[in-house]
């Protein structure tokens, strides 16, 4: 039996048990004289009996699924490979998948210790089956026993209302812990490798040293890989790339906002607002596409002809495509903001003689200044974590440059072509990753809390 | 001071030509500001016509696909019932591709001819004997894709010019034929049914999004199967029961600011978390839809109080003045006022997680993988980072797959929009 059937089995088996309960309650009822009788209408004796089976069931299978693999393959590898070595990675995954593949396909013969592989695997056979079953049995049993033990207490005093109650209250705290579990979970997942990694790499190179090229040599004399860890090249190119699109994006959204809000009838805003508001719907995949294969040769091109050398993988086309992208984000937040104004300001502006575009730079912009200011910062957020357009359309090698017409890569980059395929936890190459989504994060939590602070201090003046 | 009061006594200040001056500048400014900003919401729609535009250019191609006819002649000698799976189909097609041209001979001729149908086309004999056995011995006239840079030629105009990367690698030989085959019309463009039925490939003719659709179909499952529910009893936990305290600031925060973490570092919890901690295999949908789930909370939460924000208070205390204890006034009578809005904000957090592709980079689900996955553990990868897989290859063919895919996958974008547009219209309800 496979997790997905044990799920519907649970499922199944709780509204069974929710029937027994319920009908334990009519009976009960009977006995003491009509449904009135009972504290709580039969429904409730039926959800907490259901949920007194799911709850413990599921918490018991969740466990179980995410240490069993481990456990299993901990036992094989330490009873049939007591030599190895557990420090190296690569060594226990190799065995991992060899034992793995063995045991879904067949045994080997004729190769080096193909005896102890397919003991192993033999074993890992039985022991995963064992398990199974073992996890399945405890599961059901665990739940019913549970379950059964409540639908036998069942009587007419017993509240089971307020306990239907707890349990959902209980249930519904648990949902709303998960954004704290999330955040804890990024927090470690970043933070555990990347102290190894800065044990390897002082923090002050990675801080503030000024090369970035990961690849370690593997023979003394190779060139290129150096295994050099300063990030400030990504920082700045990832800012660089950020500052191309904050000058897209910023005119062209907040102009249009201020227009949308202040200017345009009803019928263009009903019309116009939307419509740039799909290109807040459109997936970054479908930008980085745009700006690889569209922008990027264009302004080559272009480059070409006027005379200018653009690289093919320039900061200037990820980082327009990205400001585009971007536009809506500011255009729509700027909007909310302005509208969000009190009318009374505008007119006292406009009947003392003002223009309406005198008003709007000398009253409404200063009065919506610090959302706007917040908007942008939550824009520049989203540039700096922004992932698939680098991937596509910037560059690889790290530069440090200030020159948008040059090929830079940015923090997200490195962590993506650093994180994909195979991983060495042992090897600063992949920690570095870890390292820098840390810096990311801190970086962007940094912006949102900012941007949050300004929004929530300053802009509710008016109200 | 002087000139001023003159002004004032002679009659009217609003005369001079200093002020009129002015005011003509001041009107102009104003005109000036008004065109800024029409000028930007104009570019803002340019842009959204510009990459709508170039893609479904470059994308309808994708759905129409050069095919070559040929009558293959199920050859007895070759097939038996004894070799299905092991028989020379290569041959078969090899013979047809001869028998259209019986002038060539020499051996790096009929090389060149027979490179002109697509390397796949044996796979699907194979697959037709298999499924029919019968029609062994017959002769049947049938369709097969035509290798991907002759379906460029056919496609483009520019196909021709070496120049910009259409002819290449077509010899002046293959250039003939193919000429002749399309004057015998032998050759015609057909609806590419291939490119939803087949998995990804390496050549680009015989590449298709099945397996892409279904694993995006089965990481999407997952997703709403763990975020709806938490989701909806997070938001009602936070807006109906919780007290205000520092505790639930805290929560409130986290999840403001998880809606704003880059989608990257999701994707290092993923691989940190569910493949390394709990040791979940890689690349499958299971672990794809958990992350995304993850990132698809806070939405669904921030909608979700909104929409029982929207529930007035009467409702709350109509029910709790009839006897109702806080849950069952919540449970039964506010959160199914609000569905039709918690719904909205789901569809929209799935919309988004839909299109999502750097965090599942990092999970492994951007392997090539050519079978067309079968459940939520099979290795698979989804339609976005399909689209990131294509747009890597250099085959200019694949251009056109990927501008395709890109259709499709606003196509699913757009509609899932308007059902949460409909909805909302419908379901809205004004107290």
């Amino acid at each position: 039996m496979t997790g997905w059937t044990l799920v519907l089995l649970v499922l199944a088996l709780s509204s069974l048990f929710y029937f027994l309960a319920k009908r334990r309650s009519l009976r009960v009822a009977t006995t003491v004289g009509g449904i009135h009788k009972l504290h709580s209408a039969p429904r409730y004796y039926g959800v907490v009996a259901a949920l007194l089976f799911a709850v413990p069931a599921m918490l018991v299978l969740g466990v179980w699924l995410s240490i069993n693999q481990n456990i299993v393959l901990k036992i094989v590898l330490t009873e049939y490979f007591p030599e190895l070595n557990w420090e190296s990675q690569v060594d226990v995954d190799w065995l991992t998948s060899q034992i793995q593949i063995l045991a879904q396909t067949g045994r080997l013969e004729n190769v080096e210790n193909a005896e102890v592989l397919n003991a192993a695997a033999d074993r890992y056979q039985y022991l995963t089956s064992l398990s199974d079953t073992l996890r399945n049995a405890s599961v059901l049993a665990l739940g019913a026993i549970v379950s059964f033990i409540f639908i036998l207490f069942i009587s007419a005093r017993l509240k089971a209302r307020p306990i239907a109650e707890t349990l959902i209250q209980g249930l519904l705290i648990f949902s709303s812990l998960i954004a704290i579990f999330t955040t804890i979970g990024i927090v470690l997942s970043v933070l555990f490798e990347a102290i190894s990694f800065f044990r390897i790499i002082p923090f002050t190179e990675f801080m503030f040293g000024l090369e970035w090229s990961p690849q370690i040599a593997i023979r003394e004399d190779q060139v290129g890989s150096s295994g050099l860890f300063g990030s400030i090249p990504l920082f700045t190119g990832t800012l660089l790339i950020a500052a191309v699109a904050m000058t897209v994006a910023v005119p062209v959204g907040l102009l249009s906002a201020i227009y949308l809000a202040e200017y345009a009838s009803p019928n263009v805003r009903s019309f116009a607002k939307p419509a740039l508001e799909i290109l807040a719907g459109v997936p970054t995949v479908v930008y980085g596409f745009f700006a690889a294969l569209v922008v990027a040769p264009y302004l080559s091109d272009l480059g070409a002809y006027l005379g200018l050398d653009i690289a093919h993988e320039s900061a200037l086309a990820a980082g327009v495509v990205m400001g585009i992208m971007i536009i809506p984000f500011v255009s729509s937040l700027s909007d909310d903001v302005i509208t969000a104004l009190p009318q009374s300001i505008r007119e006292a502006s406009l009947a003392c003689g003002a223009t309406k575009s005198e008003t709007i730079k000398k009253v409404v912009f200063p009065a919506a200044l610090p959302g706007i200011v917040g908007a942008l910062l939550l824009a520049i957020s989203r540039a700096i974590g922004e992932t698939m357009i680098v991937l596509m359309a910037a560059g690889l090698a790290a530069k440090l440059t200030a020159n948008p017409l040059e090929s830079v890569t940015t923090v997200t980059v490195q962590i993506v072509t650093l994180l994909v395929g195979d991983q060495e936890f042992d090897n600063p190459k992949t920690l570095a990753a870890f390292a820098l989504g840390l810096t990311l994060f801190v970086a962007t939590l940094v912006l949102n809390m900012t941007a949050l602070y300004i929004v929530r201090k300053y802009s509710e003046q008016y109200d | 001071m002087t000139s001023r009061l003159e002004a004032a006594s002679s009659g009217s200040h609003w005369d001079t030509a200093a002020f009129k001056r002015r005011l003509r500048r001041r009107r102009s400014a104003e005109k000036r500001f008004k065109w800024y900003g029409i000028g930007a919401v104009l570019l803002g729609i340019f842009f959204v016509f510009m990459l709508f535009s170039s893609i479904a250019i470059n994308g309808v191609g994708a759905f129409w696909q050069t095919q070559i006819q040929l009558d293959i002649y199920f050859d007895p000698a070759e097939i038996s019932e004894a070799n299905l799976y092991s028989a020379n189909y290569g041959k078969l097609v090899k013979q047809a591709m001869y028998s259209q041209f019986p002038e060539v001979a020499k051996r790096k001729e009929k090389r060149q001819l027979s490179r002109m149908v697509s390397v796949g086309a044996d796979v699907m004999l194979q697959d037709l004997v298999t499924s029919d056995p019968s029609i062994i011995g017959t002769t049947q006239s049938l369709w097969f894709p035509i290798d991907d840079s002759f379906d460029m030629l056919y496609k483009n105009d520019f196909g021709r010019d070496p120049d910009k990367g259409g002819a290449g690698l077509i010899s002046k030989n293959q250039l003939g034929w193919f000429d002749t085959l399309v004057e015998k019309g032998k050759i015609e463009s057909r609806f590419n049914k291939r490119y939803f039925t087949a998995g990804d490939s390496r050549e680009p003719e015989l590449a298709g999004l099945r397996g892409a659709l279904m694993g995006s179909f089965f990481t999407i499952l997952v997703t709403l199967a763990i975020s709806f529910p938490v989701g909806v009893a997070a938001a009602c936990y936070l807006e109906e029961f919780a007290p205000r305290n520092k505790f639930t600031d805290f929560i409130e925060i986290n999840i403001n600011n998880l809606a704003a973490v880059p989608s990257v570092v999701f994707g290092i919890l993923g691989l940190a978390v569910f493949i390394n901690f709990f040791g979940l295999p890689r690349s499958v949908p299971l672990v794809g839809g958990l992350v995304l789930s993850l990132m698809t909370i806070p939405t669904i939460i921030i909608a979700g109080r909104a929409a029982l924000r929207a529930v007035p208070p009467s409702i709350r205390e109509g029910a709790l003045a009839l006897g109702a204890s806080k849950t069952q006034a919540v449970i039964q009578e506010v959160v199914p006022l609000a569905m039709p809005g918690m719904l909205t904000g789901t569809i929209i957090g799935i919309a988004q997680a839909l299109g999502e592709t750097a965090p599942l980079l990092m999970i492994g689900m951007v392997a090539f993988i050519v079978d067309v996955p079968g459940g939520p553990l099979d290795p698979s990868t989804v339609l976005p980072v399909q689209i990131f897989l294509w747009a890597d290859s250099p085959e200019r063919a694949f251009l056109e797959k990927t501008s395709g895919a890109i259709l499709i996958l606003l196509a699913f974008l757009i509609a899932m929009n308007i059902v949460a547009v409909i909805m909302r219209r419908r379901f809205e309800r004004r107290w």
